[in-house]
């Protein structure tokens, strides 16, 4: 089957690299052009046989036709041999080999995130530009405003464009500071997918942002052991999707969820990138994220997790990236490793806790302590904070569960 | 059994469209048109170009057009086979270009 979000990103990754970032909006055209019209004949008429061969071909041939009749009026890409008649068809058609396509995606990954861009606005540029989707689409995916996501584009396409060419991705040391900044908009895409949309673009933003990490991992400059961290920490989350929900949609806490449903495949394949990760000096924060998934990941059950090694990884990771929803999950898990009690004292000593004063995760990981440590009446009253901040209907239906426990008759947690 | 022209106005174009919107769309018709198939119903069909031109009058005048509003556009046809006109009528209630705001005009063939 064709996929027309994703054929759509890639045709225009290919035709501004031929036709130069400054007609990226006529790349766009040709683009939904060739998707329009083949979409009025598909409605119609039986896909061909290969339908992904069909519109890249398609889009081709409308580069060649363009370029051939606005050649002395516009300006193409001027490295590119397309003045000449012998030259312009094999120039183009190199172009969309699945080498150049996968090439041109890079360099269109890159040219979206520079450093004078804000991390969304990058965001809201690559769902557009290297996802393929639309407007409102990416509205729902980042929870704002079709206006405000209109704005983020248009004012993002034009710093993007005043760079003058698509950013040349070439020897690792050159590509440093900007490689940085495409796996930290990555590693956002995927957590937007992970934490913040509800289904089914939750799988979808945790898929692309794989798909376009994997990207960054076949080639040899990009796949520094950073990327593959990266990479890794994604299969392991991504694995574990599948049990993360009930069937109504309400999320589930690690030791409701049923471990049997989580994705072996991905899991393993995390485990063959991680090992690749370690290859160098480097540890950055994605190998201690990575780390702490894979713990979770390899342990059949809460019970049986390694808590003192994932406490070890979160305290490496608050030395190097402090931030107070890190120091929750490091409570946490001190909690999981010592008993409630000394989890509640590491809550109540978070540093920069008033930073968290709207995260409904606090006050719902106290009220678990509270549980465990026989506290019903707490740990009722800490799930009505936790209920008041919800954000959305499943975190809402977390904590009304919970909230139940806690005022139920029987302790439902021996532990 | 007589056959009937369907004549699909507005509602084609999804050139506002996102990729995926397209797609399910592109989908939707399919589906549609594949029933039709499998209940021996459809005959024939196309998507119209956007544009043309219009040959008026006994001195055969060629104007760019046709210039309707854009929901008076013919954007496409269908050629079906249905015992009458009410079954016919029924049939194109499934056509996915009512979700766009679109119309169709159900139409007999005439015979002999």
């Amino acid at each position: 089957m064709v996929d027309f979000r994703l054929q759509s990103a890639r045709m225009t990754a290919a035709l501004t690299r031929i036709l130069g970032l400054h007609n990226l909006a006529l790349a766009e055209d040709v683009v939904q052009d060739v998707l329009c019209r083949s979409v009025e004949l598909w409605k119609f008429h039986p896909l061909p046989d290969d339908p992904t061969a069909w519109l890249l071909r398609a889009a081709r041939n409308r580069a060649i036709d363009l370029i051939r009749a606005e050649r002395t009026r516009l300006r193409f890409s001027p490295d590119l041999a397309l003045q000449s008649e012998w030259t312009l068809s094999p120039t183009v058609n190199a172009m969309f080999s699945e080498s150049e396509i996968a090439d041109d995606q890079l360099r269109m990954m890159f040219s979206c995130c520079p450093p004078n861009l804000p991390p969304q606005a990058q965001l809201a540029l690559v769902l557009k530009l290297l996802c393929g989707f639309g407007t409102s689409e990416i509205a729902a995916a980042l929870l704002a405003s079709d206006a405000a996501v209109e704005k983020q584009i248009s004012r993002g396409k034009r710093t993007l464009m005043r760079a003058g060419a698509l950013y040349e991705v070439s020897g690792r040391e050159q590509i440093g500071k900007r490689l940085e900044s495409v796996q930290r908009a990555l590693y956002l895409l995927f957590s937007e997918g992970y934490h913040g949309s509800h289904e089914p673009v939750r799988a979808e933003l945790c898929r692309e942002a794989m798909r376009l990490c994997g990207l960054l991992a076949q080639h040899p400059a990009c796949a520094t052991p950073r990327t593959l961290a990266l990479l890794a920490l994604m299969c392991f989350h991504a694995a574990r999707l599948p049990g993360r929900a009930a069937e109504d949609g309400s999320l589930l806490l690690l030791e409701e969820q049923d471990r049997s449903l989580w994705d072996r495949e991905l899991i393993r394949r995390g485990f063959q990138i991680i090992d690749r990760s370690a290859e160098g000096e480097e540890l950055s924060e994605y190998h201690l994220e990575a780390g702490i998934a894979a713990e979770h990941c390899s342990a059949n059950s809460v019970r049986e997790t390694n808590w003192a090694r994932i406490v070890q990884l979160y305290d490496l990771l608050l030395a190097l990236r402090p931030s107070p929803v890190v120091a929750l999950s490091r409570a946490i898990a001190v909690g999981e490793l010592r008993g409630p009690r000394e989890g509640l004292d590491a809550l109540a000593a978070l540093p920069d806790r008033d930073r968290l004063d709207e995260y409904p995760f606090l006050p719902a990981a106290e009220g678990r302590l509270h549980l465990r440590a026989g506290d019903r009446a707490q740990a009722a009253e800490s799930f009505r904070r936790a209920l008041a901040l919800a954000r959305n209907p499943p975190e809402a239906r977390l904590f009304e569960a919970r909230l139940r426990e806690a005022d139920a008759p029987t302790c439902a947690r021996p532990s | 059994m007589p056959n009937f022209l369907y004549v699909f106005r507005g509602g084609m174009s999804s050139r506002t469209f996102s990729p995926k919107e397209m797609q399910e769309s592109m989908q939707k018709w399919a589906t549609w048109i594949q029933q039709l198939t499998k209940t021996g119903n459809f005959k024939a069909g196309d998507p119209l170009e956007s544009g043309g031109k219009v040959v008026r009058g006994s001195r055969k005048v060629v104007t760019d057009g046709p210039y309707a509003e854009t929901k008076d556009v013919v954007g496409g046809y269908l050629l079906i086979s249905a015992a009458n006109l009410d079954e016919a009528v029924e049939l194109s209630r499934g056509c996915p270009i009512f979700d766009n705001d679109g119309s169709v005009e159900v139409r007999q063939i005439h015979q002999m």
